[in-house]
């Protein structure tokens, strides 16, 4: 049981690790730090960082929230920790 | 049928149907009035935590923010939203599983301790007073405008329509309420943003209208928009940056844990069913978030567009020249949204040069090449000042609408004041009726009596509010940088860190909160006064204005938190560890297996 909650909290770290590392590139990376570089790229009308800004790190923000709703819920059953 | 009769037959409408919800869901036990009964499904609390999120200030001045500060104005864009993912994975279904109704209630279990539930509950109503102020304000705004009362009229008529429904509904009333007045704001949103971006680019949808070439040119709306402000000596809009780009780092940052920490969007996840509804319901949120704030830059953009293109028409459609005598419109013929707008006092027109026209440029402009320009051209300085907020208001003015979009607008602020304030008095209310006085007072109050008191509270803090918001206390506009910063720097450090660290203590998390706290009241205050008591600013005790790396007191929450986590694992390491049970309860918080219904026992 110990080693079961210990096991099931790294992977739950694990996972955490994982979108907040995308969460971080897409606003503060290309959203920010370099924007200026990705503005050289044309989305349509739009200069790149500046989608990321203005459009891009919304629609992957909510990308991540429902993955990892997902990827938590089988986590959950792996480790036989869910709800009922 | 004329303007002001279809103004006051919308929002007359929207508010019968919130009253007629508020009876249908009245509350009945403290369950009930404080979470809803525990029973919300998460796609509806998600949009009931969008109406409670999305302000008078996202609403109405976000947009005309963005308009005056372009690309720059992405980090409210980020912020507001990054702050779902951080609360959805690292806090939100941990405080479900914790199942209790407040936040302070979490901390004072979790560091066994009734003063950091205290310094919680300080903090909680620090930071929800201060931004109920400008909630109140921009109701007053809006009713002032839209249906002719004074201001004062329309905080009471407000303070009216939230105690009929949050008192008697408490956090059930509010939550439905929430989902009507969601459906309200955002079709008030969405609607002249699509016939404006229609009028300008032929697309429909705001969100690719932002990247599509205007009608009958073959350039990007975006590039024409850079072209024409920088002809106008502003910066370019895609890459003018909010200062520095380390302040626009560390504002982005400082919005995004502030969101996460702020107490009443966090209360939201205690109405959900289950942990894995907890989860699921912040990205339904997000969505709904995202609908408004995807469509706001769109919004921003084309009103300054219209806005220049009022001014000089020929500008943005022809190419003529900017300088030219007669490019600019005359200001007796104006077009009657000006004239409206004027009475107000939020636009305001001063004719510098007495030519008789308007003209309209940033005369704080650096560059010598187009300060020459402006000087041949005979201009004596910009002679049009816009008020931010307006840029939304009157945008379906702008864009020539018909009179039904602008009745509309004017339901969609006042539903987006009226249901902030309302899950801000929840908060307040169950802090002080829950946490003080059952959890410090009078902890064998009964049922009934807890949910009175809860009532009482609530109509005490409506009281309150309205006074406020009549009485600005001449920081109103310091406010919510207030309010953000001490959610940054106190509550999110010391809940996450209570949740994911087994081992911190009550003095370390005490002595966090506390010491991130202090430093960011400091710099706070040092550049607005003490408690923002004017002449009281110590700015050049330490060392001028924006003296820490070029930040901007907005943006100084995340230097806070910084504070808060580095003091809390330094005087964790050196005081003894958390008990037994403790360490148990954080292992017990973190697995969502036996999660139940939220309750109140303490």
């Amino acid at each position: 049981m110990e080693d079961n909650s210990k096991a099931y909290w790294s992977a739950t770290l694990g996972l955490l690790g994982k979108i907040l590392a995308i969460w971080f590139l897409v606003s503060f990376g290309a959203g920010i730090l370099f924007a200026d570089a990705l503005n050289g790229i044309k989305l349509g009308g739009y200069p790149l960082g500046f989608w990321f800004a203005h459009q891009g790190s919304m629609y992957i923000f909510i990308a991540l929230i429902f993955y990892y709703g997902k990827a938590m819920g089988k986590i959950d059953r792996q480790f036989d920790v869910h709800e009922d | 049928m004329d303007l002001q009769t279809t103004i006051y037959l919308f929002v007359g409408a929207s508010f019968a149907l919130y009253i007629g919800i508020a009876i249908w869901a009245r509350a009945g036990s403290t369950s009930e009035f404080y979470a809803a009964g525990g029973s919300v499904p998460p796609v509806m609390n998600g949009m009931a935590t969008a109406a409670d999120w999305m302000s008078a200030a996202s609403f109405i001045s976000m947009a005309g923010l963005i308009s005056n500060m372009g690309y720059g104005g992405g980090l409210f864009l980020m912020g507001w939203t990054g702050g779902y993912v951080l609360l959805a994975m690292l806090l939100a279904p941990y405080l479900r599983k914790f199942g209790k109704f407040t936040v302070p209630q979490f901390i004072g279990d979790r560091f066994y301790s009734k003063s950091a539930s205290t310094v919680a509950v300080l903090c909680l109503l620090t930071a929800s007073l201060t931004y109920i102020i400008g909630q109140m304000t921009g109701v007053g705004v809006a009713f002032s405008r839209f249906l002719g009362v004074t201001s004062e009229m329309g905080i009471y008529i407000g303070m009216a329509i939230v105690f009929a429904y949050a008192v008697f509904g408490g956090m059930k009333g509010i939550t439905y309420t929430q989902v009507a007045q969601y459906c309200v704001l955002i079709a008030a949103y969405i609607v002249p943003a699509i016939f404006i971006s229609l009028q300008l680019t032929g697309n429909p949808i705001p969100q690719l209208g932002l990247g599509s070439t205007m009608s009958g040119t073959d350039i990007s709306l975006l590039a024409k928009l850079d072209q024409v402000v920088v002809d106008l000596g502003f910066g370019k809009y895609t890459t003018t940056t909010a200062g520095s780009t380390l302040n626009m780092f560390v504002y982005t940052m400082s919005l995004m844990i502030g969101t996460a920490g702020l107490p009443h969007v966090i209360m939201r996840f205690f109405t959900v069913p289950t942990v894995a509804a907890a989860r699921s319901s912040a990205g339904w949120a997000l969505v709904f978030i995202a609908l408004l704030y995807t469509t706001a830059p769109a919004v921003a953009a084309m009103a300054k567009m219209n806005l220049i293109r009022t001014i000089t028409p020929g500008v943005v459609m022809q190419n003529t020249d900017p300088y030219a005598a007669d490019s600019q419109i005359k200001y007796d013929e104006r077009p009657d949204w000006m004239k409206r707008w004027e009475k107000t006092g939020l636009l305001k027109f001063a004719d510098k040069n007495g030519d008789g026209r308007i003209q309209y440029y940033n005369d704080k402009s650096k560059n010598e090449a187009f300060k020459a320009k402006a000087e041949a051209a005979g201009w004596k300085g910009s002679e049009l000042t816009v008020n931010a907020d307006i840029i939304v208001l009157a945008n379906p003015e702008i864009a020539l609408l018909p009179n039904w979009v602008i009745a509309l607008v004017a339901a969609g602020g006042l539903a987006a004041a009226l249901s902030t304030a309302a899950g801000l008095l929840m908060a307040i209310s169950s802090a002080v009726s829950h946490d003080l006085v059952k959890g410090i007072f009078s902890p064998n109050i009964s049922e009934k009596n807890e949910l009175l008191t809860g009532k009482i509270s609530m109509a005490v803090a409506i009281v309150v509010a309205g006074y406020l918001g009549l009485n600005p206390p001449g920081f109103a506009a310091g406010t919510v940088a207030l309010a953000f910063g001490i959610a940054a720097s106190s509550l999110f450090p010391a809940i996450m860190m209570g949740i994911f660290s087994k081992k911190m203590n009550k003095e370390g998390a005490m002595a966090g909160m506390l010491s991130g706290l202090f430093i960011t009241l400091f710099y706070v205050f040092a550049h607005k006064g003490l408690f923002f008591i004017k002449g009281t600013d110590f700015v050049d005790m330490i060392g001028g204005p924006n003296s820490f790396f070029g930040i901007t007191p907005e943006a100084f929450g995340a230097i806070g938190a910084l504070v808060n986590f580095i003091v809390a694992f330094a005087v964790d390491k050196v005081t003894k560890e958390p008990p037994e049970h403790i360490q148990h309860m954080v292992e017990a918080v973190r697995i969502p297996r036996g999660s139940k219904a939220v309750d109140g026992a303490h």
